[in-house]
């Protein structure tokens, strides 16, 4: 992939103006190459070398499998939570002015300036059985902690920024007269949101969504805390390939990694077209 | 009611979701959401550091292994930003100055970190650099080690910050056009004057932010740490892992006098974000304001 | 529906939008509201709609008060400056939209508004853009479509801000032509809001000119243009030269130029304003008018010559435009550079305090 994009194959469409091409491009080039493409190689060798079939029998082994289910499951949970709640969020950001409101803007941000770890060990403090919610929610007989709920919960809690970060510059720029287009026609605020604004901000979201789910299928240090860990109920796969390293079993750790790399990347490049996509519907070709 | 961020001198009164109760109410289930979800666990974490008292916290902070944890954390930020700041602003050039085929690949390529699973993310260096790995294997023969040491801890938190430098400077940068850099060439100036003169004072408050970002996240950087840190205390803990450590070993004081650190760290991002904001929107409406004059 | 505007006011801030202003539109109208930037057109369009509340008046569609009537509720057709398609939906889909959210018991069902979109767009001459989405439309496909959604609930009260704004020339005619035929034949009451005066004269019945958030004059286009009733409107309304005399033994001086009083016209100081087609150009100071100008420039514009003229030991505030027709050009042949003198047939002159012009002629003596 990388050989493609060499300096030298690159074929400018009219002479230069501005300085720095292979400067620049050569540097990223090479950062990327050692940064992120070399390291995947030790990952292929080690899969290749351990042989199909044991390949085959690590990752179809029936915890990882439930730890699989455990994975989606919770990270859908959470990033379809996060869609409501993102949604409403950049909403109230957007359209209302009320006191606190650059506060609650910044709060947005928590989840990605705390350090996941310390989000785990205060997530599985406060929804333990004596903590302040676990308290309240013990006496309402419902278990958050150490079930598959705090999975849902942490991973929510770490991925909550995505959604509005994505939706909100898309809310800003809709155009007011769209939306009074539709009032003049005769539509409701209900039904110009249904149809005029939401439309408008679905890809968006769906967007945010996404990038929720692929976070949360990758968290970790916010999980382990507040998972309780117990083998085919609350184990993520991330956890997974931390236990098998810890065993030294770098074989199965490499090719349960390798599934997960897979699906992320997988992910990842969805998201991109898909952008890409709707991105040009939109503005014409 | 305010337009909210429409054209100046255009003023649309009438949005859909002004009613006041429904204003209030969505404001007031946000508000009810946010405090549960976010405000309160903040809190708490600072309420369950000082839960044994403020000369146990204090002391807690004040002993080798935290220190060191801290030492080393530092150390780690301190040589990934540089790093990735580089990285950032030459690739945010690259594809934002000039047209080659593969730019689209090289950005996908570049949001993998965002991605991958941080342990999976350690892995991939301690399968490469370990000692089984085939460059591992080469750096145990000339007695390098890397991994479960704190150059290893550098490289993957490298790996995992990497995209955010670039992230807030390629819309921005994206956004500005080339014109401003263009005029400057034609008036004779030379790479280093365009990018000191021209590019870098329209692009400095995003630059600062994608810092402290990758600051924010080198600091707190977790599940890639754990798997190449080989957790030994007081030699290759980092201040997250050690929060994890003290966790499991129930000195939850302890964690959590750590953990808070780490939370004010956090807390200080946010407000320089919010303060960056505030600059690059005071910025546009002084221009704006301009403009109505010169309209006038 | 006629239109009913009482005292209506805006300020936005500290700022006038509207200064209170009464307008009387009857049934089957066709309005153009006329103004600078910042005139305050836009905002009283955005009233009339409901899009935009008054701080104080009424407002009243035929017996109807709408004035604290919701914009959804007023059922007025809007077409806006940039059309406001909906963009993620095809031109059916937009066409469709008001048909749609109307409350159930007043729906048409799925068959009959796909019938009526069908013949809306046959209306616009869009027929085979039904499928397509505003992006992969040009300009003047979009401001039909546009209307054509407008349209579909069929309001009595068409209201369109800046119709013509954003496309060419050409297409601009021809769009204005159309409207105007449908117009006559539907038979709704239309406001439009224009910059443009020669828009305005074409295509209104009545036009109201605005400034500063008052309305200036409301007329017919012809009794408009034969008699604006102030400098504003006359200025507004372009091409006129402004010549600035005092009264000096029977002439109106300006440094060496001079131009005879009419007969029975008052001795007083003033403006004369005069258009550019309304003057003889020639190689000799008149009896009547003495306006040495220099040529500085010679465009041909359509079927008259426009000449640009600089005035020779005389003040104006403006370069004169003089408009010839190529007759009377060729005859003489005037030349970039050279010396020119003009000799005004009719003009309006605006004593030193005046609001209201007077019209003088001068009969001819050459």
């Amino acid at each position: 992939m990388a050989t493609h994009l060499t300096a030298a194959n690159v074929r400018p469409r009219h002479k230069r103006v501005l300085p720095g091409l292979s400067l620049s491009l050569g540097t990223s080039l090479l950062f990327i190459s050692l940064i992120l493409l070399l390291p995947m190689t030790g990952l292929v060798m080690q899969t290749m070398d351990m042989g199909w079939e044991r390949y085959w029998q690590v990752i179809t082994d029936e915890r990882v499998v439930a730890s699989y289910k455990v994975t989606l499951w919770a990270a859908a949970l959470a990033s379809i939570f996060n869609g409501f709640f993102g949604l409403l969020l950049a909403w109230v950001l957007v359209r209302y002015e009320f006191p606190g409101r650059r506060i609650l803007d910044a709060l947005v941000d928590l989840p990605f300036a705390l350090p996941t770890a310390v989000a785990g060990i205060t997530l599985a403090t406060l929804y333990a059985q004596n903590g302040w919610y676990g308290d309240v929610l013990e006496s309402l007989g419902i278990k958050v902690a150490y079930t598959p709920w705090g999975i849902v919960l942490a991973m929510a809690f770490t991925s909550i920024p995505f959604v509005v970060r994505t939706v909100q510059p898309v809310l800003e720029e809709l155009s007011p007269e769209e939306e009074e287009a539709g009032m003049t026609l005769g539509a409701s605020d209900w039904s110009v949101f249904r149809r005029v604004i939401f439309p408008a901000l679905w890809p968006a979201l769906m967007t945010g969504i996404a990038l929720s789910f692929t976070r949360s299928l990758g968290e970790f240090g916010a999980v382990i805390f507040i998972a309780g860990n117990m083998p085919y109920v609350s184990e993520i796969t991330s956890l997974m390939i931390f236990i098998s390293l810890q065993e030294f079993d770098f074989a199965a750790a490499s090719a349960i990694a390798s599934v997960v790399l897979m699906a992320s990347l997988v992910l990842l490049f969805a998201i991109n077209i898909w952008q890409a996509r709707y991105l040009r519907r939109l503005h014409g070709r | 009611m305010s337009a909210t961020k429409s054209a100046p001198g255009q003023r649309h009164t009438l949005r859909v979701g002004d009613n006041p109760i429904v204003k209030w109410l969505l404001i007031s289930v946000t508000l009810f959401l946010t405090v549960i979800l976010l405000v309160v666990p903040l809190i708490s974490i600072f309420q369950l550091a000082f839960m044994e008292g403020v000369a146990h916290y204090f002391s807690s902070l004040m002993e080798a292994d935290t220190l060191h944890a801290v030492g080393l954390t530092l150390l780690v930020a301190a040589l990934t930003v540089p790093i990735n700041l580089v990285f950032g602003v030459m690739l945010a050039w690259a594809v934002t100055r000039f047209e080659f085929r593969g730019r689209k690949v090289l950005m996908t390529l570049m949001d993998i970190p965002f991605a991958v699973s941080p342990v999976v993310a350690g892995l991939l260096y301690l399968l490469l650099y370990g000692n089984n790995g085939w460059i591992g294997a080469w750096l145990y023969d000339h007695d390098i080690q890397l991994m479960f040491a704190w150059p290893g801890i550098v490289m993957v938190t490298v790996f995992v910050t990497c995209p955010f430098v670039a992230r807030e400077l390629i819309p921005l940068m994206q956004q500005q056009g080339r014109e401003d850099e263009e005029a400057a060439v034609i008036l004779g100036a030379s790479g280093w004057q365009l990018f000191r003169r021209v590019t870098l004072p329209n692009i400095k408050w995003a630059l600062i932010y994608g810092v402290i970002l990758t600051n924010a996240r080198a600091v707190g950087e977790f599940g890639a740490v754990a798997v190449v840190s080989g957790n030994i205390r007081g030699e290759t803990n980092t201040l997250p892992l050690l929060v994890q450590a003290q966790y499991e070993d129930y000195q939850a004081a302890a964690a959590f006098a750590s953990a808070s650190l780490l939370a004010m760290l956090a807390l200080v991002t946010l407000l320089f974000k919010a303060f960056v904001e505030w600059r690059q929107e005071r910025s546009l409406n002084i221009e704006s304001d301009k403009e109505r004059k010169a309209v006038a | 529906m006629s239109i009913l505007i009482e005292n209506i006011s805006k300020k936005f801030g500290h700022f006038q939008a509207l200064s209170p202003l009464s307008l009387d539109i009857s049934e089957g109208e066709m309005i153009g509201l006329l103004g600078p930037s910042g005139s305050g057109k836009t905002t009283l369009l955005r009233i009339i709609a409901g899009l935009e509340g008054a701080d104080s008046g009424r407002i009243q569609f035929g017996d109807r008060d709408v004035t604290n009537l919701h914009v959804r509720d007023r059922r007025v057709g809007f077409v806006f400056q940039n059309y406001a398609l909906f963009r993620h939906m095809t031109v059916a889909d937009n066409v469709a939209f008001g048909l749609e959210v109307l409350p159930r018991k007043e729906r048409p069902s799925r068959a009959e508004i796909q019938k009526r979109v069908q013949h809306l767009l046959e209306m616009v001459q869009l027929e085979h853009l039904a499928n397509r989405f505003p992006s992969q439309l040009s300009g003047g496909q979009k401001q039909r479509i546009a209307l054509a959604r407008a349209l579909a609930t069929q309001p009595e009260v068409l209201l369109l801000d800046e119709p013509f704004g954003a496309l060419d020339a050409k297409v601009r005619k021809e769009l204005r032509r159309w409207l105007r035929g449908l117009h006559d034949e539907l038979g709704f009451t239309s406001v439009f809001v224009t910059h443009d005066q020669e828009e305005a004269l074409e295509l209104s019945d009545r036009v109201v000119v605005m400034s500063n958030g008052n309305i200036e004059q409301i007329d017919q286009p012809g009794t408009l243009y034969a008699s604006p009733n102030s400098r504003f409107v006359f200025d507004f309304l372009g091409n006129a030269n402004v010549f600035e005399g005092k009264t000096d033994a029977g002439v109106w001086r300006n440094g060496q130029a001079s131009i005879a009083l009419p007969n029975g016209a008052q001795q007083e100081d003033g403006q004369l304003y005069i258009r550019s087609h309304e003057f003889f150009v020639s190689t000799e100071a008149t009896a009547q008018a003495d306006l040495p100008l220099r040529v500085i420039a010679i465009n041909p514009i359509g079927a008259e010559v426009r000449l640009e003229l600089a005035p020779i030991g005389w003040q104006s505030n403006d370069v004169w435009e003089v408009d010839l027709p190529h007759k009377a050009f060729d005859k003489n042949g005037f030349e970039k550079g050279q010396t020119v003198f003009v000799t005004p047939k009719a003009g309006y002159f605006f004593a030193h305090d005046a609001k209201q012009p007077v019209e003088i002629h001068w009969s001819i003596t050459k």
